[in-house]
């Protein structure tokens, strides 16, 4: 049955319903909410949800509940998680299946998200939902690629993601078997009984094979190559014939698609990408689009991120414009002025017919 | 004859370790080793370490076995212990690593009563980098980045995590022992009994800190670690059980204790054996 | 004492030669070698007169030291 909820309340039902029973947080905007709901549910279905205090210890503890082969996550907003990026390095070089969730305010966080803020050659998966049904789809998604690879995913939500509400339903997703977690820790295995390490070192215990360090980087990276071979995710529109493509992802790739549309419904040939992983990029199908196009705009609510894996996917084939740009409410937590449908078709336009962009609008706008 | 003592805790996998020619590590080791394996949990327990000298006993360590991040134990294994609340769960980390790095995550473990154990080996040095000042370092020490000894204008006084924790409603649980020689060790090894009956009782966090040599830190040679310890380290750190039953103690009542714990366990020594 | 009621076997090669147990033995019967291990560290050795107390095992950080005592009743 639908029910009414708002974002973070439906991502956190479908974390639940996908068997996440632990998850750690500190409160900020716009990722507040979904702590809340944790708090609330996690206890009426067995689990547990720690108010950490400071998303340091959330990101530690929820390693700790991994490590037992519990499902858990954490998440904050890119302010929060630039805290966590240590630990999201370790956690993937550990190879524990942590899901991150980033409500993020604006697409700030694209570069943080995608190359990490963290050392080392380390990959996470990247998930984007353009509305409340594919969040809901996304989030139980990511639980089951996080242990599918070993390997953390991280959802990109955003301030709409986790505010607007919509009449949904969290079904729980027959996503397929994953392997048994024969890895976790229980503890009962001390004492010649074959002990069990999870390190992000690649320790192995004494006796046994060890990797040894640099071995364990190089598997590492191969299956980064796996997960980039095996789990691009995208939606493409009217491309084949299409003049002006135009990339964008999450919220904003809701409205743009919702544009484009209109603008095809008017005989204009614009198509769209839009990315729903960020990692691994959907690399092959923006070369595709941008193969006879005149140009290519990317629409992003930040000063211009995504646009480079845009640029090293065309490759030169059409000229890369970036079309979108920064745009806050007064607070600078939420979206603004610019993410308007008529503001972002007159923005595509100007592209397509080669016309002057038009200024980016004032958040003024939003005080009326 | 009968076998009172063997070299090897059970619960290692090998006798072999790279740690330096009169380290306190190695000690403390086999104090909390035989107490888990004495008091039967081997079958029930995960350890956490942290990063210092000792993150090298995580691959000879016979435990299911986490390795953290440095400064991060503590909340790591609060995760574990949430979602394992039967097993017995303890961090492992040095004075770097938690009383610089994790502060704030060993303070709040302990203040939220997680009912685990942490464990914190105090040389008061970096002994991996090799011998740096610390937070717990004492004034006058000389150390690598403090070398006319600590100065209490210049670099700050250093920080008595024990007594701090002890202070937190949360800690059941706290003592400071030292192995800097056999009846420091007897008493650290019936200390960490006691920590880890208090986490199987379920009263809540329990610590245990414990003084060790680090001569190679102290740029000392390895037969002046144990005065030196006790010395400089011992004289600000005091050892004893800082909090047991809710019961915090004074500094005096530690000391007028040391005295004659130190005498007791020496004399039994002196018959032929204590029963650590 | 003349005769040992307790007595210690001495894993030499894994000595490092810190002294530690030589100070730590209340009967005093360990003493560092002239010669040297593999290491090249000098080691302890055991003279008569060990009361099997563990001492040095407790205080040794290389796991030297195994302990056995003569099965007595202690007064």
């Amino acid at each position: 049955m639908k029910k009414l909820m708002e974002g973070s309340e439906a991502m956190a039902e479908a974390a639940i319903a996908a068997g996440c029973r632990f998850f750690a947080g500190y409160p900020m905007t716009p990722f507040t909410e979904l702590l809340e709901h944790f708090a609330r549910r996690m206890p009426e279905v067995g689990g547990v949800c720690i108010n950490a205090e400071s998303e340091l210890e959330a990101v530690g503890m929820a390693w700790g509940a991994l490590a037992t082969g519990a499902r858990a996550a954490t998440g904050s907003t890119g302010q929060g998680l630039s805290l966590m990026q240590e630990s999201f390095s370790e956690i993937t070089l550990a190879e524990l299946p942590l899901v991150i969730f980033n409500m993020a305010r604006g697409q700030q966080d694209y570069y943080q998200s995608t190359r990490g803020g963290g050392h080392g050659d380390y990959r996470h998966i990247v998930l984007a939902p353009a509305d409340l049904a594919e969040a809901i789809e996304l989030t139980q998604l990511a639980f089951h690629l996080a242990d599918t690879w070993r390997n953390p995913v991280l959802v990109y939500g955003d301030y709409l993601t986790a505010h607007i509400q919509e009449a949904v339903e969290v079904d729980p997703l027959e996503l397929g078997p994953v392997a048994d977690k024969d890895w976790a820790l229980d503890g009962s295995l001390g004492g010649t009984g074959r002990s069990r390490i999870i390190s992000p070192l690649g320790f192995a215990k004494t006796g046994r094979r060890s990797p040894g360090i640099e071995q364990h980087l190089r598997t590492m990276t191969d299956k980064s190559r796996q997960i980039e071979a095996a789990e691009v995710r995208v939606e493409v529109g009217h491309v084949d014939d299409a003049q002006t493509v135009i990339v964008a992802f999450g919220t904003p790739g809701k409205f743009v698609r919702y544009v484009v549309n209109q603008l095809r419904a008017d005989g204009e040939r614009i198509g769209f990408v839009r990315p729903i992983t960020l990692w691994p990029y959907p690399t092959d199908a923006v070369a595709a689009a941008a193969e006879g196009a005149r140009t290519v705009g990317v629409f992003e609510l930040c000063a211009g991120q995504m646009i480079d894996d845009v640029r090293l996917s065309v490759l030169g084939r059409a000229p890369v414009v970036g079309i979108g740009g920064i745009s806050t409410d007064g607070s600078g937590f939420g979206v603004g002025p610019l993410l308007d449908a008529e503001i972002i078709r007159d923005r595509i336009l100007a592209l397509h017919r080669g016309e002057t962009m038009p200024p980016l609008p004032d958040n003024e706008r939003l005080e009326v | 004859m009968k076998l009172v003592g063997q070299a090897k805790p059970d619960l290692l996998l090998s006798q072999e370790h790279h740690m330096c020619p009169g380290c306190g590590e190695p000690m403390a080791l086999r104090g909390y080793l035989e107490a888990i394996s004495e008091l039967g949990l081997t079958q029930r327990t995960i350890a956490v370490h942290g990063i210092g000298c000792y993150t090298s006993f995580s691959m000879t360590t016979d435990l299911d076995l986490v390795q953290a991040l440095h400064g991060r134990a503590p909340s790591v294994a609060t995760g574990i212990k949430r979602m394992r609340p039967d097993a017995i769960v303890f961090t492992l980390q040095g004075d770097g690593d938690m009383v610089n790095e994790g502060l704030q995550e060993v303070l709040h473990t302990a203040a939220r009563g997680e009912n685990i154990t942490c464990v914190l080996l105090n040389n008061g040095v970096f002994g991996e980098t090799g011998g740096h000042m610390t937070a717990t370092t004492v004034l006058g020490q000389r150390t690598k980045n403090s070398l006319d000894g600590r100065d209490a204008n210049y670099h700050g006084y250093p920080i008595l995590i024990g007594d701090l924790i002890a202070r937190l409603q949360g800690a059941a649980y706290v003592a400071r022992g030292s192995v800097h020689n056999a009846a420091g060790f007897a008493r650290t090894k019936r200390m960490f009994k006691r920590a880890f009956e208090t986490q199987v009782r379920g009263e809540g966090f329990s610590f245990v800190e414990v003084l060790t040599m680090c001569p190679t830190g102290w740029f000392i040679p390895t037969t002046e670690g144990p005065s030196y310890m006790n010395e400089t380290l011992g004289e600000v750190h005091i050892m004893g059980e800082l909090k047991v039953d809710g019961v915090i103690r004074t500094t005096d009542e530690l000391h007028e204790e040391n005295i004659r714990k130190a005498a007791e366990i020496e004399a039994a020594l002196a018959r032929g054996g204590v029963d650590a | 004492m003349s005769r040992s009621v307790g007595t210690v076997t001495i894993a030499v090669e894994a000595c490092k030669g810190c002294d530690l147990c030589i100070p730590a033995c209340p009967p005093a019967v360990l003493s560092m070698s002239i010669g040297v291990n593999r290491n090249g560290y000098h080691h302890p050795e055991l003279h008569d007169g060990c009361t099997g107390c563990s001492a040095c095992l407790m205080v040794c950080p290389d796991f030297v030291f195994t302990v056995y005592r003569a099965e007595r009743s202690r007064g």
